[in-house]
């Protein structure tokens, strides 16, 4: 039987641009550019390893978000993926992490899958969360932040390097795994894969599709609220030496000035 | 007073300094009950009264270090049924997060995560967090059911508050997914004797102009004579130069020491997302352009390889 991979991908403004908040203390997205949250290029890598490990596999990517997220789909389609689901409604802006991973997890049943493979975080939000959440929702282990992964035999196995230690972990499939930028360089898409990327299939769902009511989700249906964004001020120029021979000993009397030393 | 609910990170009862931290934070909003699971967890009660815990809620059980996440998150949900409390607190960790975020959808409630700071407000804590690289400051609150928070490390100050910190056992019962995610072997990480990177006062990263994993005693021996952490930019670490527990940036560790020292760092938004927030920023590189020089208190432009031993020397030489 074919291994059904859904892989979450996000598109997040471009973290080198210059990103700030919208009058509603959203993220701002029209004034820059977005892209395929680098993080889940990583998520779309080893999804394509492990299709390639399998028998048969399909793999479908999916993202919740604007008009615009297609571009991150075609992105993910053009490094290899099958086919995309986009889920897009108007009463999604200002959806919290806890709302996504509602629309997430719905729209992975509707989809039927045996795996769901997420980056570690995206580069927006950070909160790295949704693995978790999307564990809980859908009711399947979570085996999370792997820098190695593997399925085999209905059985997904990683290693997770931790903080204290490092941990093999496994569980049977249906699972969800978030695999960090640790896993394994992502490839780029070849022209092939570009061109051949435009054919395949990219369904459009919206809440009604997922039987969502527009109130569990949005900036009213929030679980969170922000109160105030304020720029952080510029750090105020310090001082610049060039080394002229003495430099680690000027570094060293600013130190011993500032009581490090 | 209501009772706030601290997720307790520790290694066999000793309790990690990030939790010590959410006991300061936890005693603006409330009065914190500790929650503290597996092997040694009541070993850590005596540290947690000390701190400001008026109860310590205990359990162990093989399935806690057996399988992950799910068996405390199980307990966790025990602790909030059995408390009721204003809000529940985690440390920012890998698995700190998680039980948070599996928690919040089990018991309904908003979660803030990576919060720097948090206060009471009228409509319940109010949470600071930095955000896009730490280019902006928010202020956030949970607006539907129990504020779920995890907290940074390096947050908020250890305050030494004596409280009762009574051991009570937590009664937990597994669910069916407890058992879901097997744990089939643990090694723990060597330790380099040195300070944790997220606890540290003081960061000496190494980046790409260090050239060479043969080169970065240079960085640890400078970081040695202040008594700090070692960090390393993302460019060394995918060169395979030093391990990725130490990488800073965005897909590392996120810093705030007293003091960051940069060597061979260019100061790419990765690497910045990880360490601007520090208090006092120094750093050598060679190139005058590099990005880094922007947030520095104070820079040499030079090669590190002649500054920073010089730098090491005088730091020991001035220590005696």
């Amino acid at each position: 039987m074919s291994l059904r991979i859904v892989v979450c991908v996000k598109y997040v403004p471009d973290a080198t641009g210059d990103r700030h908040f919208a009058e509603d203390l959203t993220v701002d997205r029209d004034d820059v550019d977005g892209l395929l949250s680098e993080l889940d290029e990583y998520a779309v890598e080893q999804a394509l390893q492990i299709a390639d490990e399998a028998d048969d596999a399909e793999i479908t990517v999916l993202t919740v978000g604007p008009e615009d997220a297609k571009d991150a789909l075609r992105k993910a389609l053009s490094m290899g993926a099958d086919k995309a689901v986009h889920v897009e409604d108007d009463d999604l802006h200002g959806t919290d992490a806890l709302g996504t991973s509602l629309v997430l997890a719905k729209a992975i049943e509707k989809t039927g899958y045996d795996l769901v493979v997420c980056g570690m975080a995206s580069t927006d939000g950070t909160m790295g969360v949704l693995p978790a959440m999307l564990a809980e929702r859908l009711g399947v282990p979570q085996v999370s932040l792997l820098s190695e992964v593997s399925v085999e035999d209905g059985t997904v196995k990683g290693r997770r390097d931790g903080d204290t230690a490092t941990e093999q972990l496994e569980a049977s499939l249906p699972a969800v795994v978030s695999v960090t930028d640790q896993s394994g360089e992502a490839r780029y898409p070849s022209f092939k894969g570009i061109m051949a990327a435009k054919k395949k299939p990219v369904e459009s769902w919206d809440l009604e599709d997922l039987e969502i009511e527009s109130d569990e989700v949005g900036l009213e249906g929030a679980w969170t609220a922000v109160d105030g964004a304020t720029e952080r001020p510029a750090r105020t120029a310090g001082t610049i030496v060039k080394d002229e021979g003495e430099g680690g000993k000027q570094l060293a009397e600013f130190l011993a000035g500032q009581k490090f030393i | 007073m209501a009772e706030v609910l601290v997720y307790v990170d520790h290694v066999d009862g000793a309790v990690r300094k990030p939790t010590l931290e959410l006991l300061t934070l936890a005693r603006r909003i409330g009065e914190p009950v500790a929650v503290s699971l597996g092997s040694g967890a009541e070993n850590t009660a005596s540290t947690l009264a000390e701190h400001g815990a008026v109860r310590v809620l205990t359990a162990d059980a093989p399935e806690f270090a057996d399988y992950l996440v799910v068996p405390k998150v199980d307990a966790v949900q025990a602790a909030y049924e059995a408390v009721s409390p204003s809000a529940v607190l985690f440390p920012s960790s890998a698995e700190g997060k998680e039980i948070a975020a599996r928690l919040a959808v089990r018991i309904g409630s908003g979660i803030i995560t990576d919060a720097v700071d948090l206060e009471a407000g009228v409509e319940g804590p109010v949470a600071t967090q930095s955000v896009f690289a730490a280019a902006f400051t928010t202020k956030s609150r949970v607006s539907k059911g129990t504020p779920v928070i995890t907290v940074k490390p390096n947050s908020a100050a250890v305050e030494a508050a004596p409280a009762a910190g009574a051991v009570e056992p937590l009664t937990v019962s597994f669910s069916d997914k407890a058992t879901g995610t097997k744990v089939v072997s643990r090694t723990p990480r060597e330790s380099t004797g040195r300070p944790e990177l997220t606890e540290a006062a003081i960061v000496v990263s190494g980046g790409r102009g260090v050239g060479g994993a043969e080169n970065f005693p240079v960085v640890e021996a400078l970081a040695d004579s202040l008594g700090a952490a070692v960090g390393a930019s993302r460019a060394a670490v995918d060169a395979g130069w030093y391990p990725h527990t130490n990488q800073v940036g965005q897909t590392g560790k996120t810093v705030s020491p007293q003091l960051y020292v940069a060597a061979g760092i260019s100061g790419a938004i990765q690497h910045r997302a990880g360490m601007q927030t520090s208090k006092t920023i120094v750093a050598v590189n060679k190139d005058a352009e590099a990005p880094i020089f922007d947030l520095v208190d104070y820079g040499v432009v030079g090669d590190l390889f002649e500054v920073v031993p010089q730098l090491t020397e005088e730091v020991k030489s001035r220590k005696g």
